[in-house]
């Protein structure tokens, strides 16, 4: 038990649409996972089969109807179910990091400070964040020139590396990738392989969606298949 | 830790409509939560209670100062709630006119408050309103013209620097990008949030723009009727809506 990194079980989650007369549908019942430190997980399976709704359970930004998502805070497993909001803020500062798709953010605030943000949430020194954030994003091939634009301007790459940048810039012992290469060429999807692997190093447990089968086979130490309801039962 | 402000079964009735029905709600030091709901739902009404500016029927609203103590707001006698709003909180209206004094410079507008909380020094003030006018975006050269000369974002923008230049540990705010133009209230987003993350402030929020709750605020409280009907995590409470109203709510919107 020590050392689990994830442990969800009996996770079930349905959406009920209260606009649409009530409909009811579940979307995962009884799921179940586990990622020990330092391996990267693959979640696979049909679209529609939940993988999405699993990753953002885990993230908080859906919430769990029954089961549990423990995962290991402050040197403690903290079960993310019964999370409240300042409970979960904490956890998303500290423990848990997460890519999202796509980049939202405060129309005005410039990429650097984006990136720099999980930093200064730790409680790193302004300078000491933006040069840390300044290096990632080089390393992403992000011209520095665009370094103190808002990302609102950028192409889709470019919003995607910033996103990239973000996620890896603060190191958590656990992290969510959903499609970290949809829409990057070949030299930067190159660096997310790496950063991933550098993750893994440290001991970080990642937990990811790749449409991509080449970087899945390279990063992904297994495969996690989630299957559609119906086809579960 | 405490939480800073606690507001404990809070009830208020105009004639026949229940403006607050037994709303319970507590704000953490460094939390910023966003309330919302339409017209008439009471989140208004709750903030006016909260901010000690209103009076409830029943229930009352705590706020643990910074030396641990618990005060209860509508208990206080009325010299120490104007203290306690001069000193630990600030009120940033809807209408700047509502927060501005309109006949005082806008340098005046910011030393007064610092005078108001004992600052003496002239210069020492006036050094301190330029700082604040320039921390807002505006031009520190401009700080001895009235209000009236400046466009309402900058009004608005007057208005903060007035709120925070005290430091406060508190901030309410009432609709604070409401009937500003939409690239200015973008702007104003920004400043408020990186004022707040800088000067780790707790803030308590009213507003019907979904898109602004979604990016100032930690978490979001869904009113309707009187009472909440839905809080949680920002992000959550708008991807994941429990409540039918707050769906209805989230639905509306265009793109949040």
């Amino acid at each position: 038990m020590s050392d689990m990194a994830l442990d969800v079980g009996a996770l079930s989650k349905r959406f009920t649409l209260h606009l649409r007369g009530g409909v009811s549908f579940p979307v995962l019942e009884d799921a179940a996972l586990v990622l020990r430190p330092g391996e990267c997980v693959a979640l696979t399976g049909p679209s529609g089969a939940g993988k999405s709704t699993l990753m953002r359970c885990i993230a908080g930004n859906y919430g769990a109807d029954s089961g549990h998502i423990r995962l290991r805070h402050r040197g403690a497993m903290v079960d993310l179910v019964t999370a409240d909001a300042r409970l979960m803020r904490e956890i998303r500062a500290e423990s848990l990091g997460h890519v999202s798709q796509f980049l939202r953010v405060i129309p005005r605030v410039p990429a650097l400070e984006v990136v720099a943000e999980p930093l200064r949430l730790r409680g790193v020194p302004r300078a000491e964040a933006e040069a840390q954030a300044a290096a990632l994003l080089a390393r992403l091939n992000l011209p520095e020139r665009l370094h103190g634009l808002p990302p609102a301007t950028f192409s889709g790459g470019e919003q995607q590396r910033v996103n990239i940048a973000r996620g890896f810039v603060a190191h958590y012992p656990l992290m969510l990738l959903d499609e970290p290469t949809a829409s990057l060429d070949p030299a930067n999807r190159e660096v997310v392989i790496a950063l991933i692997a550098e993750a893994k190093a440290r001991g970080a447990a990642i937990l990811g969606i790749f449409h991509d089968s080449e970087v899945r086979a390279r990063v992904a130490d297994r495969l996690h298949e989630v299957r559609p309801l119906e086809d579960a039962a | 830790m405490s939480p800073i402000l606690e507001g404990q079964n809070l009830a208020l009735r105009f004639v026949a409509v229940r403006a607050l029905d037994d709303v319970s709600l507590a704000l953490w030091p460094g939390e910023v939560v966003a309330i919302v709901g339409e017209s008439g739902s009471g989140k208004s009404t709750l903030l006016r209670v909260l901010a000690g500016l209103a009076a409830p029927q029943a229930g009352r609203v705590l706020y643990h100062d910074a030396d641990g103590a618990a005060q209860d707001v509508h208990a206080l006698r009325e010299a120490e709630r104007r203290t306690l709003m001069r000193r630990d909180w600030g009120f940033v209206h809807q209408n700047a006119r509502d927060g501005l004094r309109m006949g005082v410079s806008a340098g005046g507008n910011i030393g007064e408050r610092l005078m108001a909380a004992g600052g003496r020094h002239y210069g020492n003030i006036r050094t301190a309103a330029a700082e604040w006018m320039a921390r807002v975006e505006m031009d520190p050269a401009r700080m001895d013209e009235a209000p009236r000369n400046f466009s309402g974002g900058m009004q608005q923008r007057l208005q903060i620097a007035r709120c925070l230049v005290t430091r406060p540990r508190l901030v309410f705010m009432d609709e604070p990008t409401g009937g500003l133009d939409v690239s200015v209230q973008a702007r104003l987003l920004d400043l408020i949030r990186s004022l707040v993350a800088e000067l780790g402030l707790a803030v308590l929020f009213v507003t019907h723009d979904i898109a602004a709750a979604r990016l100032l605020a930690h978490r979001i409280v869904v009113m309707r009727h009187g009472r909440i009907v839905e809080e949680g995590l920002a992000d959550r409470v708008l991807d994941d809506p429990q409540h039918p109203y707050t769906q209805l709510l989230v639905a509306s919107v265009l793109a949040a």
